[in-house]
């Protein structure tokens, strides 16, 4: 369980920060991650405590570091809490089915190549309803950007079990407990295939922004799992305290183990996390093998893709 | 505009409706397909696998309908025209996406080969049991249109037809196909690519600050970005405002249903297409859609050969329907015949659209094979008294 006591921030000085004063409202201060929201969608909807915007906090920082050109860059989401970031990120966002970012985001990068695509999304969204589509992906290696934030639950609805819910916790539809075995993302992923799998908490916000940069350079389906915290339903549920108590636990029972087989980086519900950049690896892209047979077979036959868009149509 | 010569394959070809819609999409501007193989269909995306990458597109097989039907959405909102094709089972499945296209008004085409059904059925052979699921299969209230070729000629030319109202309308467009029409193999001439009107995607030109992704003008219907645009818009299946943000309150959900509703329905007269033969004077009307209009048109042969007065309507656009049509019908005429592959469907359209001015049979088939002439020549025969 959490120690309580250990205190991962200073209180004091937040609570010596006064919201009037100059420090705190300087108008010549702005957010370097503001401009990659939609500020005219603000507040969200998520609750005090969740992680989901701390993990936008790293990716719109990881956009600012890796240089990636954003007019080229689409998110995809599916449905569930982390499904709404499509709707505050100021890019070409898509907010799809449950389940389906993944193909939808197929989609996008098949007719477009040149497009940047990221699959924004929760746990449920694509290992339960969008399992199917998640190991498909991998296996093709479609060059997919995959940042799964991993609540342990299904939060929008109000906490059903999902297939990563630890086992032993308590649920809404397993009142009794939990007694099916949760799925291990990052080795799912790397059986079938992907890229690149690191897992991270929304502790490690500085490592979390590194492998979103890191991944952004890989061409191949990369899979990034956040874990994060739901104090509204997972840990109320399981007396597991608030956002800070999640803190404080990512903080004291996280391990960094880079390179660990991920056959040995499974969740339980208070022990031990692994983290770290479990896999990192070339294979070529589904598109790259399919260009390379197309030309095989065709020879001259074979006509590349053209870029859909002629020229930008925006001025 | 006119076709892009490199995807026609211009020339008088013996060839099978499969074949033919797979040529049709090409000529219609198609370059990316995803799909997933089911029979009777499956033809249709081995050809444009076979094609595609020789006029600079891509097909991908997906793991399912499920993913087939939305990744076609991703690869219209990368801007290419995109379309799927499957039968029965997979249209099931494909029903949410159906009602995504719906909402975020994503042009695309639906290929639905029709087989006999319920569940697995007859995979190999014919019904036209799928037009109610086709209209209705999504829930919520929605659009969509519906068109039903006859032959392997007008697999390729409403193939054409389903992407331009598709691109003109912003709506999924379902291609009514059945396993005879699917399969069977004749003359199809494919015409040069300069006497082929193809409708471009209806993209914005106003600048970002301008430009409300779903905000409509008269025609209610809204122009279009594509991803890498620069305009970073927003697409949802939620409720949205103008701007394509979410808002869920009960002016907005009203706007924007009426709107997807009347898009089409203030349309109809333009989207609606008949082929009509004798009306004038007829005493009854048959009224048919895809391969079961051929068999129809030899009992209404024979119907006239006994000095019946039987007019013809085919129902080449299937959905809207075209109320219209038969109500005036129905004010001159005795009674209308619906032959149809299925235990009833277009012809409770029909019966309800006559407003009980002319009398409505159906001649029903549970699929299979198509109907016996003479089973139909017994209802005109009956309906004329």
């Amino acid at each position: 369980m959490t120690d309580l006591n250990n205190d991962l921030i200073n209180k004091d000085l937040l609570n010596n920060i006064d919201p009037a004063s100059d420090d705190a409202c300087n108008d010549d201060f702005v957010n370097p991650v503001e401009q990659f929201l939609r500020s005219d969608r603000i507040p969200h909807i998520w609750c005090p405590g969740c992680g989901i915007g701390t993990t936008v906090n790293s990716f719109a920082r990881a956009l600012i570091d890796s240089k990636i050109d954003l007019g080229s860059l689409a998110l995809v989401s599916g449905i569930g809490c982390t499904g709404r970031v499509a709707g505050y990120v100021k890019l070409d966002s898509f907010h799809t089915t449950h389940g389906r970012a993944i193909p939808f985001a197929t989609g996008l990068k098949m007719a477009n190549p040149k497009l940047n695509v990221v699959v924004y999304s929760g746990d449920g969204d694509l290992s339960a309803i969008g399992g199917n589509h998640l190991i498909h992906a991998a296996r093709r290696n479609i060059d997919l950007k995959v940042i799964c934030v991993n609540n342990l639950i299904y939060a929008m609805t109000g906490g059903q079990t999902a297939p990563t819910t630890p086992d032993h916790s308590t649920t809404s539809t397993n009142p009794y407990g939990v007694f099916e075995p949760s799925f291990n993302l990052p080795h799912l992923v790397e059986a079938a295939g992907a890229v690149y799998v690191a897992r991270w908490t929304t502790f490690h916000v500085r490592q979390l922004s590194r492998s979103i940069s890191e991944a952004f350079k890989k061409k191949g389906f990369s899979f990034i799992e956040v874990i994060s915290p739901c104090p509204t339903l997972y840990q109320r549920r399981n007396k597991l305290g608030d956002g800070l108590d999640a803190m404080k636990y990512y903080k004291e029972k996280s391990k960094v183990r880079n390179g660990a087989p991920t056959s040995e980086v499974g969740m339980t519900m208070t022990g031990e996390i692994i983290v770290g950049k479990f896999v990192d690896r070339e294979r070529p892209d589904y598109q790259t093998m399919m260009r390379a047979q197309y030309a095989e077979s065709l020879g001259d036959r074979y006509v590349d893709q053209p870029s859909i868009q002629e020229e930008p149509v925006c001025s | 505009m006119k076709a892009d010569p490199s995807g026609v394959l211009t020339g008088t070809h013996f060839m099978d409706g499969d074949h033919a819609c797979c040529e049709g999409a090409l000529a219609a501007g198609s370059r990316f397909a995803a799909g997933y193989p089911i029979t009777p269909s499956t033809e249709v995306v081995e050809r444009f696998a076979a094609r595609v990458p020789t006029v600079g597109g891509a097909f991908i097989q997906m793991e399912d309908e499920l993913a087939a039907s939305i990744a076609l959405q991703g690869g219209v909102w990368a801007g290419a025209k995109a379309f799927t094709v499957t039968s029965g089972p997979g249209f099931s499945l494909m029903m949410e996406h159906i009602g995504y296209a719906a909402m975020t008004e994503t042009p695309c085409v639906f290929v639905d080969v029709q087989r006999g059904g319920p569940s697995t059925g007859l995979p190999t052979l014919p019904a036209q049991a799928d037009m109610m699921q086709a209209k209705w299969g999504s829930h919520g209230d929605y659009e969509i249109i519906a068109l039903c070729p006859n032959s392997p000629q007008e697999c390729f030319d409403l193939t054409i037809k389903a992407f331009n109202l598709a691109e003109e309308f912003r709506v999924p467009v379902m291609f009514m196909m059945d396993e005879v029409v699917g399969h069977m193999t004749e003359k199809v001439v494919i015409p040069p690519a300069d006497q082929i009107e193809v409708v471009p995607r209806k993209h914005t030109h106003k600048s970002v600050e301008d430009y409300l992704p779903y905000g409509t003008n008269g025609d209610l219907v809204p122009e279009m970005a594509h991803a890498g645009d620069g305009y970073n818009f927003h697409v949802t299946g939620l409720t949205h405002d103008e701007r394509g943000y979410p808002n869920m309150t009960l002016p907005i959900q009203d706007q924007l249903v009426r709107r997807l509703q009347n898009k089409i329905l203030n349309a109809v007269d333009r989207i609606t297409m008949t082929e009509e033969e004798q009306l004038d004077g007829a005493d009854v009307v048959v009224v048919s859609y895809g391969i079961t209009s051929r068999v129809a048109q030899r009992a209404i042969g024979m119907a006239r050969e006994r000095g019946l007065r039987v007019g013809k309507l085919r129902l080449i656009t299937a959905w809207p329907f075209p109320e219209k049509k038969i109500k005036e019908l129905a004010a001159k005429v005795k009674a209308f015949v619906v032959p149809e592959l299925n235990l009833g469907q277009m012809v409770r359209e029909v019966e309800r659209a006559a407003g009980g001015k002319a009398k409505t049979f159906a001649v029903s088939h549970a699929g299979g094979g198509v109907h016996n002439p003479e089973d139909i020549l017994k209802v005109i025969v009956e309906a004329s008294r």
